[in-house]
């Protein structure tokens, strides 16, 4: 699959931003609730994001890093300041004009997977292909590729029950991929797996990176996932409050799954 | 069509839930098709009736709490001075016990005259009707409906024979067609036995006559015939109000109306049992927005929007009523059939009152499917996705 202006087998150089960011955050602010009662969730946040980047957002719990990734997700608008996906300013766009770009440039991963329970993995896959009012056959393929990259090609037609949490997640990384995305954003992905699973969707994660070239940020608490992105921006309080590129010596390369990415233990 | 296939896994998802929705709808469709066909048949059955009297017919009777009698001398009367008319024929009817050998039925006997078979157009099958002499002389005769000349005689010829009418003896001259036409507001005229006028009053010791029949001529304007007839009662009794005189379209105005107003009634109480379906539904909806709202939290984080939404769950409760109200079509059109094969009620299933019922129930599967499908549409994404 051709994704996006960067080609597959050459990802950009990291450290040589140029260009338009993908990700642009101006001075945004999101405050819940008004008056005394009002809750500065996020404060004056400034960030750029490149193309092709892998980066990780750590910080305590209540440090704003839903909120972060909810606005950069297009779930939510900043209360105040600038948010420019593609260059384009989507701070002020409407619900509608939201789900688009959603639906267009951006997939989800949940720590709780959220896989709808009574679709097959490929009726999941397909979730966004469907509202981009894609024909069913050419849905159905699109789904299958995507389930391909993760390797889950043999589970199309196994309902979420019937999968292990790893098997799981890598469905819901299929869906967010099928949508051909620039941007993925990944909330706590390996938060509800062991440690070896979670070590193979890191893996997918990086895979997806370089090969694909997608934009990956993801959440993470675990010090040890952070060095397997090669960026932690580092949250507290509302701000970001460090943001620091992970040198080549301290990256970590997940150990992939199986050479036929056999799925791993279920969730505990 | 994507909505469509969504709804219906929606539905498939929760088969009992979803069945036991639609029963409401069912059950109100079913009860508007049955109850509104049952009252359109009665009202043609009544129709039918009163137009089997005889056609250009005017009809006389005492005004009941005014104490007026109508006599013989009236029915004369009205044979001579009113233009028009082609015969008047004084009634009086009692319900009496009739006797054949052993067997005794109470039948509603008739005194009547010579003239019943052409003014109600229900002639002889055998033997011969009341004449004139029988009339004047009061003969002991008597004429059988034919139904009455089966419940009486079974397999046997009743010509001829001697039966007994309040005890007194009076030969069988003839039997009469059937008519097939009676029982509900007007008397089963298949099962009356026919006497001559006199000989009834004799017998229940009046001189009184309980109605008269007017037949009118073809061609002949029915107003002024019975401006006429009331004209001649009110100078008799001196009271404009002393008898009433109806034509034959001013019962059947009259018998519409009252039909009528039963149909609607009866489908309008049917139709508040399919609004408690209507209800029915918004209820069940409304649970499986919360159960779902995860699930539509994903949707709207992949992309679907509000519209989105809104027609998967608008669909899933315009298909439980439509489904609903197909099935209870259905049901209503057996239920009517039935009644109509046990109750001795005719039941016509009106094409335009089925359209109305599955009209209602769409409108009732929108109606009370669109606040559920609101509150869907409406939801926070960030919300929903936090929802367990």
């Amino acid at each position: 699959m051709a994704r996006g202006p960067s080609s597959p087998s050459a990802p950009l150089p990291r450290g040589s931003h140029r260009g338009t960011p993908l990700i642009e955050l101006q001075r945004v602010t999101k405050v819940y609730g008004e008056g005394r009662l009002s809750v500065a969730a996020l404060q004056e946040a400034d960030l750029r994001v490149w193309e092709g980047e892998l980066v990780s957002i750590m910080g305590p719990s209540g440090s704003g890093k839903s909120t972060l990734m909810n606005i950069l997700g297009c779930l939510d608008r900043p209360t105040r300041g600038v948010y420019l996906l593609e260059g384009r300013d989507v701070s002020a766009l409407t619900d509608n004009e939201l789900a688009e770009i959603r639906n267009r440039k951006v997939g989800f991963v949940f720590q709780t997977f959220n896989l709808l329970p009574r679709a097959t993995a490929a009726e999941n896959v397909e979730l966004p292909l469907i509202y981009r009012g894609v024909p069913r056959a050419v849905r159905r393929r699109m789904a299958r590729e995507a389930l391909e990259i993760v390797n889950m090609g043999h589970r199309l037609t196994h309902r979420p029950a019937q999968l292990s949490g790893g098997e799981q997640q890598r469905v819901a990384i299929a869906r967010a991929l099928a949508g051909d995305p620039r941007l993925i954003l990944a909330d706590e992905p390996t938060g509800n797996l062991d440690s070896r699973t979670g070590e193979e969707i890191m893996g997918l994660f990086q895979r997806v990176n370089e090969e694909l070239g997608v934009t990956v940020v993801l959440v993470t608490h675990d010090p040890r996932r952070a060095r397997q992105t090669r960026r932690i921006i580092r949250m507290l309080d509302g701000r970001l409050v460090g943001d620091d590129p992970v040198p080549d010596e301290e990256f970590v390369r997940a150990a992939r799954g199986g050479p036929d990415g056999k799925a791993g233990e279920p969730a505990g | 069509m994507e909505s469509l296939r969504l709804a219906l896994d929606g539905l498939r998802a929760n088969r009992m839930r979803s069945f036991l929705t639609m029963l409401g709808v069912i059950i109100g469709v079913a009860a508007v098709v049955a109850l509104v066909s049952v009252g359109t048949g009665a009202s043609r059955e009544v129709t039918a009736q009163v137009e089997a009297l005889g056609s250009n017919l005017v009809m006389v009777i005492p005004a009941s709490a005014r104490g007026r009698d109508l006599r013989l001398e009236d029915v004369a009367a009205i044979e001579a001075r009113v233009d028009g008319v082609l015969a008047a024929l004084p009634s009086i009817q009692r319900e009496l016990t009739v006797r054949w050998l052993g067997r005794s039925e109470k039948v509603d006997v008739v005194g009547t005259t010579e003239d019943m078979p052409q003014v109600q157009r229900h002639p002889v099958a055998r033997g011969r009707f009341l004449s004139h002499q029988d009339v004047l002389y009061r003969r002991q005769v008597a004429v059988l409906g034919s139904r009455t000349a089966e419940r009486l005689f079974g397999p046997h010829d009743p010509l001829g024979r001697e039966i007994f009418v309040a005890g007194r003896p009076f030969a069988v001259i003839g039997v009469m067609t059937t008519k097939g036409r009676g029982g509900i507001i007007v008397p089963d005229a298949d099962d009356q036995v026919f006497i001559p006028i006199t000989t009834a009053q004799r017998i229940l010791g009046t001189t009184r006559v309980g109605s008269i029949y007017v037949s009118v001529a073809e061609g002949t304007d029915v107003g002024p015939v019975t401006n006429h007839i009331r004209r001649i009662f009110e100078v008799r009794f001196n009271d404009p109000d002393a008898v009433e005189v109806f034509s034959q379209e001013q019962i059947l105005a009259a018998v519409g109306n009252v039909t009528g107003i039963l149909t609607v009634l009866l489908g309008s109480i049917a139709g508040i049992s399919l609004l408690v379906g209507g209800i029915g539904i918004m209820n069940i909806m409304l649970v499986s927005v919360t159960e779902r709202t995860r699930e539509i939290g994903v949707r709207k984080a992949v992309g679907a929007k509000r519209r989105d939404i809104l027609a998967q769950f608008l669909v899933e409760s315009v298909i439980i009523s439509l489904t609903g109200g197909l099935i209870g079509i259905g049901l209503g059109m057996l239920g009517s059939e039935a009644i109509a094969r046990f109750g001795r009620i005719p039941s016509v299933v009106s094409v335009g009152w089925v359209l109305v019922a599955f009209g209602f129930a769409a409108a009732v599967g929108v109606f009370f499917g669109i606040y559920p499908a609101m509150k869907a549409a409406r939801l926070d994404p960030i919300e929903a996705l936090r929802h367990d």
